[in-house]
């Protein structure tokens, strides 16, 4: 399990893993914005997680806290859906009302403003964290299972 | 032989997309606004004005079809759930045999 690949690529994974990550989290708090959003945001972060899976072969023992993380962002995806429940399950009871993204929107084109939205911002966030643990998860345990084909191939050659 | 026609190609190519970029339209200035009109710029239906959203796909997405965001985001965490269940790691016994 300890297999890495050469320190040129793991210097130029150092570089690339920060414009990356950024990208994606401007995907997914720019949702409301912009094209894009939680799904594709959480893609892009989790492609980094498969960056650091080639360069460095592991990611540590971190597997219970991406699937607390997933576990997490799909709870509180409801919870938000259900805070709504008085008139209807996803009812978008922040929209207009002041407070954290709650800001209005004047008529017309606009350059966009990041504080409006009411719950649409706050789902792309949760569905971003969801997505995000999800594939890495299901990257890492793929990538796990063929390096430790690889070592039994090499140890009947021998 | 080849390379005249490549450089000719290319130089057809370059005027037609130098036309296209010519008479593109000013930013933010569309030629049809029906679509705009009804969905984002109405007074009651509009998203702007319904739910504070300027990004029509992301206010279905997650608020007018919410629930369909919900099933996505159960499929994905069932479907890691089906991964971690195959791809597991088992513990050998007291390592005698592999």
């Amino acid at each position: 399990m300890n297999w890495k690949m050469s320190r040129i690529v793991r210097t130029v994974t150092n570089f690339l893993i920060v414009p990356i990550i950024v990208y994606g989290i401007y995907l997914v708090l720019h949702g409301h914005l912009t094209p894009g959003g939680g799904f594709q945001g959480g893609a892009v972060i989790a492609s980094s997680t498969a960056l650091l899976i080639i360069a460095y072969g592991t990611l540590g023992e971190h597997e219970k806290d991406l699937s607390s993380v997933e576990a997490l962002g799909l709870t509180l995806f409801i919870l938000i859906a259900l805070l709504g429940i008085g008139t209807t399950m996803f009812y978008n009871f922040l929209a207009g009302a002041g407070g954290v993204f709650g800001g209005t929107i004047p008529e017309g084109i606009n350059p966009g403003y990041i504080n409006t939205g009411g719950t649409v911002p706050l789902m792309n966030i949760f569905v971003g964290l969801e997505v995000t643990a999800a594939l890495s998860l299901i990257i890492w345990m793929m990538s796990k299972e063929t390096f430790v084909i690889n070592s039994e191939k090499k140890e009947v050659k021998d | 032989m080849r390379k005249p026609i490549a450089v000719l190609a290319l130089l057809i190519l370059f005027v037609f997309l130098a036309m296209g970029a010519i008479e593109m339209r000013p930013f933010g200035e569309p030629e049809e606004t029906e679509m705009d009109d009804y969905f984002l710029y109405d007074e009651e239906e509009g998203s702007q004005a319904h739910n504070h959203v300027n990004n029509v796909v992301t206010a279905v997405l997650f608020d007018y079809r919410g629930l369909d965001t919900l099933g996505e985001a159960t499929i994905l965490f069932a479907a890691v759930s089906g991964v971690l269940t195959v791809l597991r790691e088992l513990k050998k016994e007291g390592g005698k045999d592999d």
